[in-house]
């Protein structure tokens, strides 16, 4: 092999290079964390399968059914109706922002707009 | 023709990771076959580097273009015809990081019967949008990999869907990497003169990468799936503790994965290979300064030659009996300094490769 005081360190940097992600978690990986589930309401608005996929569209849907189109009355799969409202129906079930949305989108990294105009249940509290 | 069988491949391994899904086979196409294919790419990048670097380079050939380093008053072109080893690196750098080279691509235009060359900065500007979204993309995919993820993914992450257009919000890279890769496409299928020259080892990656993205889109966009499920599975993987989440993942997670994982296992033996190949240009890598630095052929050997006292001394009788003065002050040679591969009275010795 010709240069090897150069191809060696580039096959080092590579297999680096490709193996970042466990590298980043030497020392510092947490456990997966678990979300806190209303203890008393057992349903959400649609089946648990949907909403661990789709919530996020369903909010943005009510968004526009609310702000644009005036209608507040979400009428769900199964045949129930649902006020529309992020802070009076998600957060009267699931009442700890902290504990429940963030959980999730700290484990994942989304970065949800929510909270720049709603206000988190736990936040309310504080003031009343 | 080419580009048709290529995007038929592609197709098929689209259904052959539905299918899969359907089957149940989760830990094949999620844990089984990321795992194999992750490893053919690094033994197979690794393999490739030690099959280069064992080649040996018998000339220095960088490509130039512009004025050599010569006399103090004539001006050097430094990342053209780079001297120093600095030199070589910073054009390196740039052709790296910038793609330099493609910068100065040209076409060739008929105008009446005049041949017109004219700049084309097209291919460089899609070249540089697909490469550099694919990789902001890889570095964002470090999310899924690792927990808690480090502030400059997180970061990244929040920089790339800037806009907040949509929920969730449209990445900009997703956008760019589409419009790089439909005109790289684009350009093999209209341009009579590309699509000549383009085989389908030119299609099928760009197809692959194509679906890959794609489907990554429509994950994020439209096919919704469980993302705190595919964090599970997927960091699973980089901490050595794989496990098929007991939450279902849609088919559309799995094809995607299955289409990386073929890209992955594709690389080491593909033209992609450029990643790494790019190191290795002989054109690139080496500096032009023959005239100043002796560049020793690694293929010469010392060869033992017959030195003029050893040949008097044969035909000392011979040149005696036909009166050619001897020259006896001639002295026999210690060591040999002598390159060559001519030995007389032998054969010439066959090139060891």
């Amino acid at each position: 092999m010709y240069n090897a005081d150069k191809v060696i360190p580039g096959i080092i940097i590579l297999i680096l290079f490709f193996t970042l992600p466990i590298w980043l978690n030497v020392g510092r990986l947490e456990a997966v964390p678990e979300v806190e589930l209303p203890k008393e309401e057992k349903k959400c608005v649609e089946s648990k399968e949907f909403m661990r996929r789709e919530h996020m569209k369903l909010l943005d849907d009510w968004r526009i059914k609310v702000l644009r189109e005036n209608q507040h009355v979400y009428l769900s799969g199964e045949g129930k109706n649902f006020k529309i409202s992020l802070q009076n129906t998600c957060m009267k079930c699931h009442e700890n922002k902290e504990k429940f949305c963030d959980k999730c989108h700290n484990f994942v990294v989304t970065h949800p707009d929510c909270w720049t105009c709603h206000i988190a249940p736990e936040v309310a509290k504080k003031w009343k | 023709m080419e580009a048709g069988i290529s995007l038929i491949i592609v197709i098929g391994l689209i259904i052959i990771a539905y299918i899969g899904t359907l089957l149940g086979l989760q830990v094949l196409f999620g844990i089984v076959i990321p795992y194999v294919a992750f490893l053919i790419l690094v033994l197979g990048l690794i393999y490739r580097v030690i099959s280069w670097a064992k080649v040996p380079q018998p000339f220095k050939i960088p490509t130039t273009c512009g004025q050599q380093k010569s006399l103090p008053w004539v001006k050097h072109s430094r990342l053209e015809a780079p001297f120093t080893t600095w030199e070589v690196v910073l054009r390196m750098f740039f052709e790296i990081f910038l793609f330099r080279s493609l910068f100065r691509n040209l076409r060739a235009d008929l105008e009446g019967r005049r041949l017109i060359y004219g700049s084309a900065k097209w291919l460089w500007l899609g070249a540089i949008l697909f490469h550099f979204s694919f990789f902001i993309i890889m570095l964002r995919h470090i999310r899924l990999f690792t927990n808690p993820v480090p502030g400059f993914i997180v970061r990244l992450d929040y920089i790339d869907s800037f806009f907040h257009l949509g929920i969730p919000p449209i990445y900009i890279t997703d956008l760019l990497i589409l419009a790089g890769l439909i005109f790289l496409l684009l350009r093999r299928l209209i341009d009579p003169k590309v699509n000549y020259i383009s085989y389908g080892s030119d299609y099928f990656p760009l197809f692959l990468i194509l679906g890959i993205v794609i489907s990554g889109v429509l994950m994020r966009y439209a096919i919704k799936v469980d993302v705190y499920a595919v964090k599970q599975l997927t960091l699973g993987l980089a901490t050595f503790t794989p496990t098929i989440p007991k939450a279902p993942i849609g088919s559309i997670f799995y094809i995607h994965l299955f289409l990386v994982s073929v890209l992955a296992a594709y690389f080491p033996f593909s033209k992609l290979v450029h990643m790494i190949g790019i190191f290795f240009s002989p054109t690139r890598n080496m500096a032009n300064n023959n005239r100043a630095v002796r560049h020793v052929n690694p293929w010469n050997y010392p060869v033992k030659h017959y030195t003029y006292y050893e040949y008097q001394e044969r035909f000392r009788d011979k040149m005696e009996n036909a009166g050619i003065p001897i020259d006896e002050e001639v002295e026999p040679e210690k060591e040999h300094e002598w390159y060559s591969l001519y030995v007389p009275g032998k054969e010439p010795p066959t090139i060891k490769s």
